[in-house]
């Protein structure tokens, strides 16, 4: 049984890597950005986890705004990747204008909120 | 004049597919209008009608709300537009810092109160904005008109934003009738009347603005509609707190797609971007301050949050593996992972208590015997109370039958769009029926889906009646959305006797309609315009006497108490007091503190002397009550006063309620029970 899910995920993780290297450029990137995020975010809960929360606005506005924007590359990862049927009339330049405005949004409430 | 558009409007509709039929309808609408001078084509004679619809209902809906205005003067109602309009007062004089800072020590006596951090500043600061507007076109307004009639310009915009809503969901039609309907609908008006100045005249506007906004969102999938949304969000946290509705709904939703299998990418990009955007822009609001990442009541839209993100990632995955075996088997190992994670993640939380249980306010929505037993101030406020089935049909009349048959129609069509306003119906109505208060929010949601019911109803009838004996195929080519005029075409024989039932049915739906607006108004006019400070009755030979005790008595005290005055009054009249008589109170309506209020009630409840010990300590100076024996004023202290037992008995076991009554019965003449003679009260 054991063995058998270890080849199960051995085999899941070859084929995820084989199809992942076939993603255009362009959207690659878009997933760098989000790992970078995501990272940044775990090592701020790290760092609180250590320090303790206190000025917990702080903390909340540094974690969300990482959040916010990986969560913000991933909804344009979606418009602008070509296989989606549903975004297929959406000219790539809108959708990432509306990132940006989105993006510009977000940092404004979180330079308000970080105290 | 709104019955009157409906035949019009059923007519208009049928013509934007270009048919035989269409130089008919010129003709029609000339007999009327006359266009044959101006030659307008067929989609500009449907803007102008809708246009002059949508206009006329506007002015309707501002003009029905000003019975008060008329009748009495332009002045603030009730209880709690006091208090708004005094910080309204405050933030127009002194500026926005002072009032996002300020700290009263005028009410509360001896504590005080953080007024900038503990109240919902969007209603100041819209009707404020309205004023520096009009000033700055100067228009020379006092604060006072603009506060009376801010609530019904938002109404004429909620009628408007109801248009749109109602095009969102089902067509041009249905967001017609829905903007007609709610611009008189008697459950909007209760709380929407020129002059009372609350916090819902302003949140209805900016719930109906969020729920548009955000299924505008899931059905473009585009990320300026969910930033929309989300600034739409964050004017509904400013302006009230049943922004707990939205929070709770918009993820039950989510949860309803995702269940049913209709998770798309524009789901995801609207849900995601509304709720982060909008739960950052809530936090900025200081009496909301870390609710949304600690409270109880906001865990519901987390955890539907990272739902979403484990369906997106699922989805990606099944995407980029060709080879479903292997999906099948990750999938389990993830599902089972992130449902364990997530459960014992709220398990610890709760257990630790730093995810805090669901306020009393809000638990006794779920459980409606809680604050009966355990917070009898939640418990004696009027407007807590359970829904009679009185107060339905009072308030909503032909909508109350409308309703069900709108979501037969919604049922039938089922998108995204219509998924959502069934839902949001169905979670209203149970809530009117716990409480009374929130058959406001019910209304925006049975008038939508009563819309959709008539709106899909005349088209049907009219189609019917505009069907050709000698062209079929125009019939069958018109059949789009009713099922009937296809069918139709085959019966030729049959007829006329249908075209008579059509016009029967069409009269008698116009019948109804006009019914709806008859007692709307009465019911306007008869029971919502009062505005409960001052009172006006039959006197003996029947001429009208008004009551302005209570103005009266707050100028006495503006004018015949020193200015450091220490009122002691029950709650209800607090805001008032600080509002009018511009003197210091004990406790006011904002009830934030039950034992500083049970402090009172005892005081009224007990011997004169010992109550003389606690005045003492308070610094009182004057004590006001409210006696309506000489008038028969029936909501006067003394009706009052087994509350203030309750409420004085739940700090202070001293203060028992049996005490004040006689055998079980509550008797205020001689024969009243002795503690309840000799005290204070």
């Amino acid at each position: 049984m054991a063995r058998s899910s270890g080849d199960n995920a051995q085999a899941l993780f070859h084929s995820l890597r084989s199809a992942y290297a076939a993603t255009p450029k362009n959207l690659k990137i878009i997933d760098l950005y989000v790992a970078f995020a995501v990272f940044t975010a775990l090592i701020q809960v790290v760092y609180m986890a250590l320090v303790g929360s206190f000025p917990f606005n702080s903390f909340l506005s540094g974690v969300l705004s990482c959040i916010g924007t990986a969560v913000l590359a991933v909804c344009l990862r979606i418009q602008v990747n070509k296989e989606n049927k549903e975004f297929k009339d959406l000219p790539p330049e809108r959708a990432f204008a509306d990132f940006v405005l989105c993006n510009l949004v977000l940092h404004l409430v979180i330079m308000n909120f970080l105290g | 004049m709104v019955g009157k558009s409906e035949p019009i409007n059923g007519t208009a509709k049928s013509q934007p597919p270009p048919s035989p039929l269409s130089p008919k309808s010129p003709d029609l609408l000339s007999g009327y209008f006359s266009f044959k001078s101006l030659k307008l084509k067929t989609k500009q004679q449907e803007l102008l009608i809708r246009v002059s619809i949508l206009c006329l209902v506007y002015i309707l809906a501002f003009v029905t709300r000003l019975f008060s205005v008329l009748r009495y003067e332009s002045m603030i109602h009730e209880f709690d537009p006091y208090f708004n309009y005094r910080t309204t007062l405050f933030l127009t004089e002194k500026g926005f810092y002072e009032f996002w800072n300020w700290f009263d020590s005028e009410s509360w006596y001896p504590l005080g109160r953080i007024i900038g951090g503990t109240l919902y500043p969007g209603l100041m600061v819209t009707a404020a904005l309205l004023y520096w507007g009009l000033r700055f076109l100067r228009f020379a307004v006092h604060i006072r008109e603009v506060c009376v009639l801010t609530a019904p310009f938002f109404a004429s915009n909620t009628t408007i934003l109801a248009y749109f809503f109602g095009k969102e969901i089902w067509d041009t039609g249905a967001g017609l009738v829905a903007a007609a309907l709610i611009a008189i609908c008697p459950g909007y008006i209760s709380r929407s009347v020129a002059g009372s100045y609350d916090n819902e005249g302003v949140a209805i506007f900016a719930l109906l603005l969020t729920f548009y906004l955000f299924v505008k969102a899931v059905n473009t999938g585009s990320l300026s509609w969910g930033l929309a949304s989300a600034f739409g969000y964050f004017y509904m946290v400013s302006a009230w707190g049943g922004y707990v509705f939205i929070i709770n709904l918009v993820p039950l939703y989510v949860l309803v797609l995702l269940i049913t299998g209709r998770y798309s990418m524009r789901l995801y990009v609207a849900y995601n971007c509304m709720y982060i955007l909008g739960m950052l822009l809530a936090m900025q609001i200081r009496f909301v301050g870390f609710q949304h990442v600690q409270s109880g009541e906001h865990m519901a839209a987390m955890g539907v949050f990272f739902l979403m993100q484990v369906f997106y990632l699922l989805d990606w995955l099944k995407h980029l593996l060709s080879d479903t075996k292997l999906f099948q088997a990750f999938l389990r190992m993830t599902v089972t992972s992130a449902v364990g994670v997530g459960a014992v993640a709220l398990g610890v939380g709760t257990a630790s208590g730093y995810i805090s249980p669901w306020t009393g306010r809000f638990y006794s929505l779920l459980d409606p015997t809680y604050a009966k037993d355990h917070i009898p101030i939640i418990a004696s406020v009027s407007e807590h109370q359970p829904t009679a089935w009185s107060s339905f049909m009072f308030d909503f009349q032909i909508l109350l039958f409308l309703f069900p048959a709108g979501l037969y129609f919604c049922f039938k069509r089922l998108s995204d769009a219509t998924i959502f306003i069934v839902m949001y119906g169905l979670t209203s109505m149970y809530f009117a029926g716990v409480m009374v208060r929130l058959i406001l929010v019910a209304t925006p949601a049975v008038c939508l889906i009563s819309a959709i019911a008539v709106s899909a109803t005349i088209k049907n009838l009219t189609l019917l009646l505009r069907a050709k004996t000698k062209a079929p195929q125009s019939a069958s080519g018109k059949g789009g959305s009713s099922g009937k005029a296809a069918s139709k075409g085959s019966l030729d024989q049959s007829q006329p006797f249908q075209k008579n039932g059509a016009i029967a049915l069409l009269f008698g739906a116009f019948y109804l309609l006009s019914k709806y607006v008859t007692h709307c108004t009465w019911v306007t006019s008869e029971a919502y315009s009062s505005p409960s400070i001052v009172l006006a009755a039959r006197g003996a030979h029947g001429n009208r006497v008004i009551f302005d005790d209570y103005r009266e008595a707050y100028f006495w005290l503006r004018q015949n108490t020193p200015p450091d005055a220490k009122v002691m009054s029950w709650w209800d009249y607090g805001y008032q007091i600080t509002a009018m008589g511009n003197r210091t109170v004990i406790v006011d309506n904002n009830t934030w503190n039950n034992t500083h209020i049970a402090t009172v009630g005892r005081a009224m409840s007990s011997y004169e002397d010992e109550a003389y010990e606690i005045m003492r300590s308070l610094d009182v100076d004057y004590v006001l009550v409210v006696f309506g024996g000489v008038t028969g004023y029936s909501s006067d202290d003394i009706n009052k006063f087994l509350w203030m037992v309750r409420i004085g008995g739940g700090v202070f076991p001293v203060i028992k309620e049996p005490d004040y009554l006689v055998n079980g019965e509550y008797r205020v003449d001689k024969g009243a029970a002795p503690k309840m003679l000799n005290c204070l009260m």
